[in-house]
Formats: structure tokens, sequence, C-alpha cells
């Protein structure tokens, strides 16, 4: 299946190319040849009912899950047969749908955790982004509220400076005023970053782009402002419309 | 615990969550830590002056224990096959010793390097694998290192024990005296060092990851480490740590026997750990000298049921405080905190 690009990729730019990807867990396939492109800079929400396979496309993307065919490229390199570590290294930052801080460490020791090797001053940047973190910086990251894991999982996934940062249902579970921050503090990033968001009418103004998925393929993509006055569309595909 | 917080209205869990007071700094902690094992030991000298001999034997298992803490306390790994390196220090020491150098400082290093590369051997082999299987494998590298010291009569002493070790004064300076006085001093020396060393290393990027990988190998690839590469680096180090206790063994003792690469040494290292708490770094140290305390004790007063009673304070210890004694007291100095005003 050919990759299908939102509109306004540029594939000559692109952060992120996947082509014909099929994966799942063992011999259960869940991805059925997705195929996408992200550009360089570019905010692309990934949109779909439960189960269609949103969680396993970010797994994948990481090294996972198992990987029955397809390619993936970041920055025109192809990382397909790389394993979790290598990806990482190579540009890829993944926030994962539970949150997984490491709850045994302080919050600065999970960000220490996040630098690979880089400068330990750099955690400021974090603490800058995130001011609570800092508040709570000698605390348990086991004792942290939700809101705090998460803005922890995202300051460490960011002091790793990813090309692309793979953001897995960030605001699951959080309330309004924490979903208000975290998307605040998103929304001066400034490198690429692949969305997996329930809130829909969040995601769709967070992320200029916008592929929809259903029973592991993409049956939709392009810019997410049209889709966010396209009832219709997302009334079909995802069994829900955006008050206005 | 995540679901009941985030369900909460956001002022009442900012509100809960201000109520945790933050830990004293882990530095802070560390430096007490360290005072109170050199002021302990220093006190020890003085009070217990007849004892200085299994006092020595307690400091040098305490850096033996906690080099399986290093493994199992920060990286998860279920290892009985700790003895191998101790022992493969304390034969490397002993022979360096007999035929090579005599300085002490010098067959430490001796000892702590063949610990480690005997650790950086073995654990590239046996850490691809988990759980039992990982546990077997260790035994089985321990019982094939034995036998080899049983075989190499010629090299080891056999099941006679590697005899005449006989290191040159500290420093040039301090003899070892029959009274077991340098002896002790010099242990207590190591482990404070190596206790300082131990904190420095826990505590730093790659010790951090390492806990990382004992509570998810996932998020640590996923965040650009190599799960396997970390353990078998931190292997390696405890493998070093071990190898040290295995050299300052046949220092202080003057002989290395087969016992140094038994499943019973590796199991009895396990045990105190437990005791003490493992992943605290001070349990190995506080688990060691509870259990040889207790031990040492209860034999003298009991010799033909001391065994039981080890038993009844084990079950003990771990029925009432599974941390281990360090781990009951964190728990115990939690609950203070946060009922403090």
């Amino acid at each position: 299946m050919p990759p299908i690009a939102p509109e306004t990729a540029t594939p000559k730019s692109a952060a992120l190319e996947i082509d014909g990807l099929i994966a799942g867990y063992g011999q259960t396939r869940i991805l059925e040849g997705v195929g996408l492109t992200v550009p360089a800079g570019g905010r692309l929400a990934v949109l779909g009912r439960n189960g269609v396979g949103k969680t396993t496309l970010m797994a994948t993307l990481v090294g996972q899950t198992t990987r029955h065919a397809g390619t993936i490229r970041l920055g025109g390199r192809d990382i397909t047969g790389l394993d979790s570590a290598r990806r990482a290294a190579a540009g890829l930052g993944y926030v994962p749908q539970t949150r997984d801080v490491f709850r045994m460490l302080t919050v600065e020791e999970n960000l220490i955790t996040g630098l690979k090797g880089g400068p330990r001053d750099r955690i400021e940047t974090a603490y800058a982004l995130f001011p609570r973190l800092k508040e709570r910086r000698r605390n348990g990251a086991g004792n942290l509220s939700g809101g705090e894991q998460q803005m922890l999982s995202v300051a460490r996934a960011l002091l790793g400076e990813p090309a692309v940062l793979l953001l897995d249902e960030p605001l699951e579970g959080l309330a309004p005023v924490i979903c208000d921050q975290l998307m605040e503090a998103l929304t001066g990033l400034s490198m690429t970053v692949i969305l997996v968001e329930q809130q829909i009418d969040r995601a769709l103004e967070f992320c200029r782009d916008l592929v929809i998925l259903d029973r592991g393929r993409v049956v939709h993509s392009g810019p997410a402002a049209a889709a966010r006055d396209d009832h219709a569309l997302l009334e079909r595909h995802l069994g829900v419309a955006l008050m206005a | 615990m995540t679901a009941a917080v985030t369900k909460a209205p956001a002022g009442a869990t900012a509100a809960a969550i201000t109520a945790i007071p933050p830990r004293p700094s882990r530095a802070f902690r560390d430096a007490v830590a360290v005072a109170l094992i050199a002021g302990g030991g220093l006190a020890a000298y003085w009070i217990f002056p007849e004892d200085l001999g299994l006092l020595t034997r307690i400091l040098a298992t305490c850096l033996y224990v906690l080099s399986l803490d290093l493994v199992l306390g920060f990286c998860g790994i279920a290892t009985l096959g700790q003895a191998a390196l101790f022992g493969t220090g304390a034969y490397a020491a002993g022979i360096a010793a007999v035929h090579l150098v005599a300085d002490p400082i010098l067959l430490l290093v001796v000892g702590g390097v063949a610990g480690g590369l005997m650790a950086l051997a073995t654990g590239a082999l046996v850490l691809r694998a988990h759980g039992l299987t990982l546990l077997m494998l260790t035994i089985a590298v321990t019982q094939l290192l034995q036998e080899l010291a049983n075989k190499l009569r010629w090299l080891t002493g056999g099941s006679d024990g590697l005899s005449g070790v006989e290191p040159d004064p500290v420093l040039g300076l301090f003899r070892f005296d029959m009274y077991g006085r340098t002896s002790y001093l010099f242990a207590l020396a190591v482990l404070v060092v190596g206790v300082v060393v131990a904190q420095r290393i826990v505590r730093s990027p790659f010790g951090l990851a390492c806990r990382g990988v004992k509570e998810d190998p996932l998020r640590v690839a996923a965040l650009g480490g190599s799960p396997r590469g970390h353990l078998v680096g931190m292997y390696t180090v405890s493998g070093v740590f071990a190898g040290v206790a295995g050299a300052l063994t046949a220092v202080t003792s003057g002989i290395v026997g087969l016992d140094s690469l038994s499943f019973t040494w590796s199991a009895e290292a396990l045990v105190m750990l437990v005791l003490g708490g493992a992943g605290h770094l001070y349990g190995a140290v506080v688990g060691t000298v509870a259990f040889m305390g207790v031990h040492h004790v209860l034999a003298s007063t009991n010799p033909f049921h001391w065994m039981l009673f080890i038993g009844l304070f084990l079950m003990a210890i771990v029925l009432f405080a599974p941390g281990g004694i360090t781990g009951g007291v964190a728990r115990i100095a939690g609950l203070v905190r946060r009922r403090a005003p």
C-alpha cells in the first residue's frame, strides 16, 4: 500500500517516513500496511477508535513490537532494522501511554536518565518548561500526581533532544487544568511531533496534519483544520462530532 | 494510585502532593552513612579489642555483600554465584602474594581486576538468560570454578587451601600484627572507600540507568540505553568489588580456602543482603553485621541449637520487615516525616 501523505507534507524534508508497515505482537498482526510521512517540524495527530492500532503504531516506531513488513525512515535514514536503543539514539523520543517514569527514582534522577550522557545542567531546561518538576525534584517519581508524572515523562523524553517526539495519549486521565498546562508546554516545542490522543479537539488544535486509523490501516489523511469542521468525517471514522 | 489521584480535583491533588515533603538530599544521607560506618567501625575497634579477627572478617564480608547488592538490589540480577567472583579475587590475590607481590594494596588491585574480568567474561554469557535459568547458570559457574581450584592443587593448594599469604606492611609502615589491629583498620579503610565508590556509582547516570533497567528495561531502551550492556557493566563492577573483598580476606586472614568459591558462601551473602535490605546500599553492611553478629553470639551461647535461632531471626525479619532492616527503618522514617507538623 503506498504511503498516504498529509497534503501539507513535503517529502524532501520528511522527518519520518513509514511505508507499508505491517506489525503486531508475535504472529498477531495489528497494523496492516500503514504508510505516512511527517515533514520536519510538523505535527501529526493520529486518531481512531479504541483498538485500531494507534498505540501499536507508536510501539512499532520505537521497535517494541514484531514487524512483519514495511520500512521506517527517520530523517532519510532507514531505521527499520535498529533496536529500541539505537532508534532512540537516532532521534526518536517516546512518551508511552502508561507514563513509564521510574517510580523508585526521584524526579531529578529520572531526568538524568534521559540525558543520554549530555551535561547535567541541561536539566534546567526541563525545569524551565515544567517548573512544577523543580519543586518536586527530590520527591520519588512514584509519589507524583498523574499530571506531574506525565510532565516528567515528557520532560525526560525532551532531554534526549529527539528529532521526532512520539506522544501516546499524554492527556489520558488528567484534570482539564493539567491538560491545559501540558498542552501549553508542548505548543512551544519546535520539533516534529506525532500525537495519539483521545481528546480530539485538543489534538486537532495542536496538530497541523491528521491521519485516522481503522483496523490497522490509514483511512483518512489531511489537514487537521479541515477535519475540525468536517463533522461527517469525524462521525464516520471516530463516532463523535466536535461541539461548535 | 495514578488513577485515584488524577480523578481528584486539581486543587485537592496539588494539596495532597504538597503534603509529602522531599527527603533529605542523597548526598547528605550518603555522607551521614559513611560517617556512621567509619565511626561505628572505630568504636568497635575500641569496644571489642579481643574480637578483631571476627570483626575484620565481618568488614570484608560487608564489602562482599555490597557487591551482591550492586547486581541484585540495583539491577535485579538474581544470582547465586557471587562467590565465584569473591573466590576469584581471593585466589588471584593469594597466588600473587605467594609468587609475585606482597604489597597489600597491590594485592587488592590484583583481586579486583581478577574479579572484574571473571564477571565480565561470565556475565557476558550468563546475562543472556533470565530468572531461574540465570540462577542455575550462576551456580554452575561457581561450581566449575570451585572444582577448577580443587584440581589445580599445585597452584591453589586444593582442599588444603592456599597458605603462605604474608603481605608487606601497609604503605610500608603498618605491619600486620598478631592481634589483628592493622588488619582490622586496613579492612575498615577499604570498606569505607568501597562504600564511597559504590555511592558514586549508583548515583551516577550509569547507576541510575541500571536501576531503570531493574524497573523497566524497555523504557531504558526507548531512552537510548542498552539494558543488557548496563547489566553486564554493573556485573563487572560488582565483580571488582567482590574481587577486592576476596583479596581483602586473603590479605587479612593469610589463607584462601575452597569455601571461598562455595555455593554456601553465595547463599549466605544473599541471606545477609535480604536481611539488611537489598537496593539500599547500606543494607549490605547492616545485614552482614546483624547476621554475623547474631550468628557469633548464638553459636557461642548455644553451640547445639544456634541454627534454629538464626532461622527464627530470619523468618521474623522476612515476615515483619519485607524490605529488610534498612527497609523497615526507611518506612518508619517516612511515616514520621509525614506525621511531622
